[in-house]
Formats: C-alpha cells, structure tokens, sequence
C-alpha cells in the first residue's frame, strides 16, 4: 500500500490527575478513509481527538499530521467538537457561528470580511442551513445546531476532519444528510475521523474502523476487523446478538 | 451643576464603561462570581504596595492588586484541580483568606494611615474630587479620572483588538484551541484586564459597586439581545445611565452615591427581567398562556377532523367528549371561529377548509417534526417557535 499517512500517533499516553485515560497508543491513520472511532464510555475516544489537536497535553508519546506536530499543521485540519461542549444561549447568529471556521486561517487580530462570509455562506448552503444563516443559535433545533458546526469545519477546507459524535441528539434526516456529506468529503480526497456511538451503523457509514478501550483494540477496514471478537475485547461484553442483527 | 458635581458623575460614568466590558465576557463565561473574588483579595496586593511606597498613589499599588487578582484566579483553578471541591466552593476558600491576611495586615502595621476597611468595601465617591492630579503646579482634574480614562481606553482598545479572539475562546474553547487561538491566554488575559480594572475602580467606588457595575449591565443586556455587539454597547449604556441616575437619586435622599448606584443597577435589571421582550417574565408567562390555549385548539381542530358524526361535534356536547371545562372551551370555540378555522351550522361545529389545511399540516409536523414545514407558521403561532 503506498497511500499516504494522514495521522501518525506513537507510545501517546494522556492522563487526568496522573491518572491514564489512554494508555500507550499506536495508531495509525491513512489518508482518505472514513473512519470510526468506537468504545465503551470512558474509553478515551473523545481524549484522543482532543489530545491529536493539541486540546490536551499527553504525558507521553508522539503525534504527527502529515509528517509534522500539530502545531505547524493548523490549516489541514478542521474540528467538530461535541455540540454539548459549548452554550447554545450565546448570544451569536447560525452565520456568525459558521465565521469562526475563518478565523484559523485568519490569525490573531484580523477580521473576517466579505470573503469570510461568502465561504461561509457557502458552508451553509451545502448543509442546507442557509434559510436560517440570521437565526440566533439558540433557536436551532439540535440537528440543526450540529449542521452549523458541520458548515463550520467545511469552512476551513481541510484535509482532515475530526468529529466528535456529529450524530447525537440529531434526528434520522439529519444523520443521512450528515453521513452524507463526510461521504462525499472522503470521495474528494479527505480524511475523516468520526468518534461514534452507534455500532449498527458502522458497516453502513464507514470504511475504516478503531476499537478503543484506553488502550488500542484495533484499527483496519470495517470489513476486515469489524467482528465480534473485536466487538467483544473492546466492550467487555458478547456482541453477537447486536451486530448479526 | 457645580465642578465637583459634574466630575463625580464623569467618574462614576467612565469606572461604569470599564467595568462594563470585561463583565460582559465575565457573565457570558460563567464566571460572575470571580469579580467579587478578585474585588476582595486584591487588598493584600495593595497593602504590601502601601508597605513598600509608603504612598497610597503610587502605580506600583495598582500592579501589585493587579497581580493577586490573578493569583486569585490561579489558586481558584488549582484547588479546582483537585478535584475534592466545585469552584463556587474554590472561590468560597480563596479570596476570604485573602481579604483576611490584606486586613491583618492593616491592623497590625498600618492602623495610623488612611486605610481603612470601610473605604476598601464601599468607596466614597464624593470625596474623588478632592484627589487632584497636580504636574508642575498645574491641576489636571481629579487623579481617579485619569487612573480610569487610561484603564478605559486600554479596555477598549483590546476589546477592538480581540474582538473576535475573545468571541470564539468565549463560545467554544476546544475550536478555539484547535485554530490555534490559545483559550489559556484569553482566559488570563480577561483576568488580568478585570484585576486591573477592579483595582483602579474599587479606590473610587468601592469593592461592593464594582461588582455591581460588572455583572449588573451585562446580566440586564443579556435579557434583551442576542448579538454580543450589542449586548456590549447596551451594558455600556445601562452603566453610564445607572451611574448618571444613581449619583442625582443620591443627591435627592442625601444618601452613599456608590450604594444609589448599586440600587439603581439592581432596579434597571428587575425593570427588564419583568419587561424585556423576549425574555422578560412577564413575556414568557403571557407565551406559556398563548402555547397552552393553541395546543388546546389543536387538539380540538383534531377532533373535529378526526370526528364525521354529528353528536361528537354537536356544540353542546363538546365539553363532555373533550374533557374540558366551559371556560376553556369557550376560549377555544372563539379562537378557532375567529380564525375562520371552524364554522358552526346548526350547532354543529366542523372545520372550514382553511382549518383543515391547518390541521393537516400541524398534524404532519407532529409526526415528521421536520421544523422546514412549519416555518410560515412560526409568524401567526408561538407553539412553533421553540
């Protein structure tokens, strides 16, 4: 396989309080999947996108985009974090909110301006959001607060996105149209890194998988390693009956 | 309006500006309560400053309350950490003892200066004036003044600066971070901001109006916008208008124009609370009103759709098959007439076709709770405007 190598994470060990939550992962992560990362609750999965983007600071190991840290690598890479992390009553405006994918590629002081706001608008109208682009954020429904975040990461034209649980508290409409469009992300080339929740989907939505339970389960295509046995090391519990279904 | 008069309101209208804008983010983080810490534990800051100057105006005082205010948030955050306690109680630990070690501090070395607790906690706003800025025999106005323009002006600057930084690290500080805008240094640099602010305010007005004057025109704009310019420009303008007011509402009852300020704030928030558009109580209470009355006449709309035989819709039974009381179904039976939604022949009421149009697109939205479907009813009905 001569594909390029879009994240590469060595020995990466992240605690809390001197306490680990991710135990001396090796990952590594091609470019142009659609990938899942599932586990059990507390697993991590969260912890390992935010300590890739630099969120948290792991107390061991390396992580690399491209070939170099995080920090020189910004603009190839877009983020979606979970929609119950920030406070939907601010008061800001859907387009407004979608603006903020701008303002990486920005930098610090400058304003966003006319072509800010076409791309964003853009973004909007791809998610189908754009009737609503002068709704304030706390009148959106949940599957449309979790497409403003979606326009959001299209802004900043990535080359990998990181989501974290896009499909939470959003209705089915929403979820086809999301999966949707990080299918078409994928055909254009991109990588997308997915934590998901929903193991029945898995086969459906992605082409890559990694089963993570603090340390790495497994990670390779769904249709090698999406198994029980793989299913029943990461979760602790007989996953037949769930997945044959 | 006399001199003194009309630099006291210009005093107490610039320290309102200054507070007003670090409140605003302090508010929309979450973090009200640490100005109160930072107004208290920045008294040992400015006794050791007194210690080593031995000169109440020096700038070094500024500096040093400046930098416990941060110490305060640091220790605040470290406690936190722990993870033994939340950080309500974190602030609870921190700034009494602080206050307590600025106060014992007094007591023991400095009970023959002026420097006194009562001064510390309320302020005195008449006495501002007296305080000149004298340079080579010339008097540049009151010192507190000057002291609180330039904290103003170096407030504001930042605020245009940073605008957008303070925005995004404010809503969501995992993008923030990812992007590369350092949510760590927007959160110590607001601190910092605040600290200083707090201490140059609290020797004019007192530590208790600073608090007032952070998070009360900020809470009070919040209830009315939903734009973060604007909620800025209307705390701006609740501070000035609460310290405009609250200085004459002082000199009508003879009273402390810090505590008519503090009241006047307190009494322009409860106005809004009660009155604001949107979110005032008595516009929340008057919707929750209109949505119970139209969830009723959905439910009647489809009954009558639901129903083809007379006797269920004959007007005198319908109390009976809905389970209401006369007084809401009369309500009901008006509102669904007066929309031409039903008509009533022969005492028997059945839908119009407009009401049937309504009733089959309100029942298609319960079922598909595609919100695209109702959006041209969201004009004519609160039930639909989330």
């Amino acid at each position: 396989m001569n594909q390029k190598i879009a994240v590469q994470i060595d020995d990466l060990t992240v605690a809390y309080n001197y306490k680990p939550v991710l135990w001396d992962i090796d990952l590594t992560v091609p470019e142009g999947v659609l990938m899942a990362i599932v586990g059990p609750n507390g697993a991590g999965k969260s912890t390992l996108i935010k300590a890739i983007l630099g969120i948290i600071k792991p107390i061991a190991g390396s992580i690399s985009i491209y070939g170099k840290p995080y920090t020189k690598q910004r603009k190839l890479v877009a983020y979606v974090p979970q929609k119950g992390s920030v406070d939907w009553d601010f008061p800001t405006t859907a387009l407004d909110v979608v603006m903020m994918g701008t303002y990486g590629s920005l930098g610090w002081i400058k304003r966003p301006g006319e072509k800010e706001k076409k791309i964003a608008l853009e973004s909007m109208e791809k998610v189908g959001m754009l009737p609503y682009k002068n709704r304030q954020i706390s009148q959106l429904s949940g599957g449309q607060q979790q497409r403003v975040f979606l326009a959001r990461a299209l802004v900043q034209d990535a080359s990998i996105y990181f989501m974290d649980e896009p499909f939470q508290g959003v209705d089915a409409t929403t979820e086809i149209a999301i999966i949707n469009i990080l299918k078409e992300l994928r055909k254009a080339g991109k990588t997308v890194i997915v934590v998901h929740h929903d193991l029945q989907t898995v086969p459906e939505y992605f082409d890559w998988v990694t089963f993570l339970n603090v340390k790495k389960i497994a990670t390779g295509p769904v249709k090698d390693i999406f198994n029980d046995d793989n299913l029943t090391k990461t979760y602790g519990i007989n996953y037949k009956v769930a997945v044959n279904k | 309006m006399s001199n003194p008069q009309i630099e006291i309101q210009l005093i107490a209208a610039v320290v309102a500006m200054a507070c007003a804008i670090p409140g605003v983010f302090l508010v929309l983080r979450k973090m009200a309560l640490i100005s109160d810490a930072i107004s208290h534990s920045i008294l040992p800051g400015i006794v050791i400053g007194f210690f080593i100057t031995q000169d109440l105006n020096s700038p070094l005082l500024i500096l040093l309350a400046a930098l416990f205010g941060v110490i305060t948030v640091v220790m605040v955050e470290a406690i936190q950490k722990t993870g033994l306690v939340k950080e309500d109680t974190a602030i609870g630990l921190v700034f009494p003892v602080l206050f307590s070690v600025g106060v014992i501090l007094i007591a023991k070395n400095a009970s023959d200066v002026h420097l006194d607790i009562d001064a510390v906690l309320l302020g005195e706003l008449a006495f501002a004036p007296f305080d000149r800025l004298i340079v080579t025999g010339a008097d540049w106005g009151p010192k507190s003044l000057w002291i609180m323009g330039s904290i103003l002006l170096l407030t504001l600057s930042l605020l245009v600066l940073f605008f957008k930084e303070l925005k995004v690290s404010t809503f969501d500080a995992g993008l923030s971070s990812a992007l590369g805008i350092s949510p760590v240094i927007m959160h110590y640099g607001l601190m910092s901001v605040s600290s200083i602010t707090v201490v140059g305010a609290f020797d004019a007005v007192g530590a208790i109006l600073v608090v007032a004057l952070m998070i009360a025109p900020a809470a009070t704009a919040y209830l009315l916008t939903e734009d973060l310019k604007k909620m800025i420009g209307l705390s701006l303008l609740f501070g000035v208008v609460s310290a405009i007011s609250g200085y004459w509402a002082a000199n009508f009852l003879d009273a402390s124009i810090s505590g008519s300020i503090a009241t006047t704030l307190g009494v322009i928030f409860l106005m809004i609370y009660l009155f604001a558009p949107k979110r005032g109580l008595i516009s929340v209470l008057y919707r929750q009103k209109q949505q119970r009355i139209e969830v009723s006449l959905i439910t009647f709309l489809l009954h009558l759709n639901r129903h083809e035989e007379e006797s269920e819709r004959h007007i005198n039974h319908l109390q009976e098959h809905i389970n209401w009381r006369a007084v809401r179904a009369r309500t009901v039976l008006n509102l669904a007439e007066k929309n031409n939604l039903v008509q009533i022949t022969n005492n028997v009421v059945s839908l119009t076709e407009k009401g049937l149009a309504f009733t089959e697109k309100s029942l298609a939205y319960i079922i598909n709770n595609r919100d695209e479907k109702i959006e041209p009813m969201k004009e004519d009905f609160f039930l639909f405007r989330g």
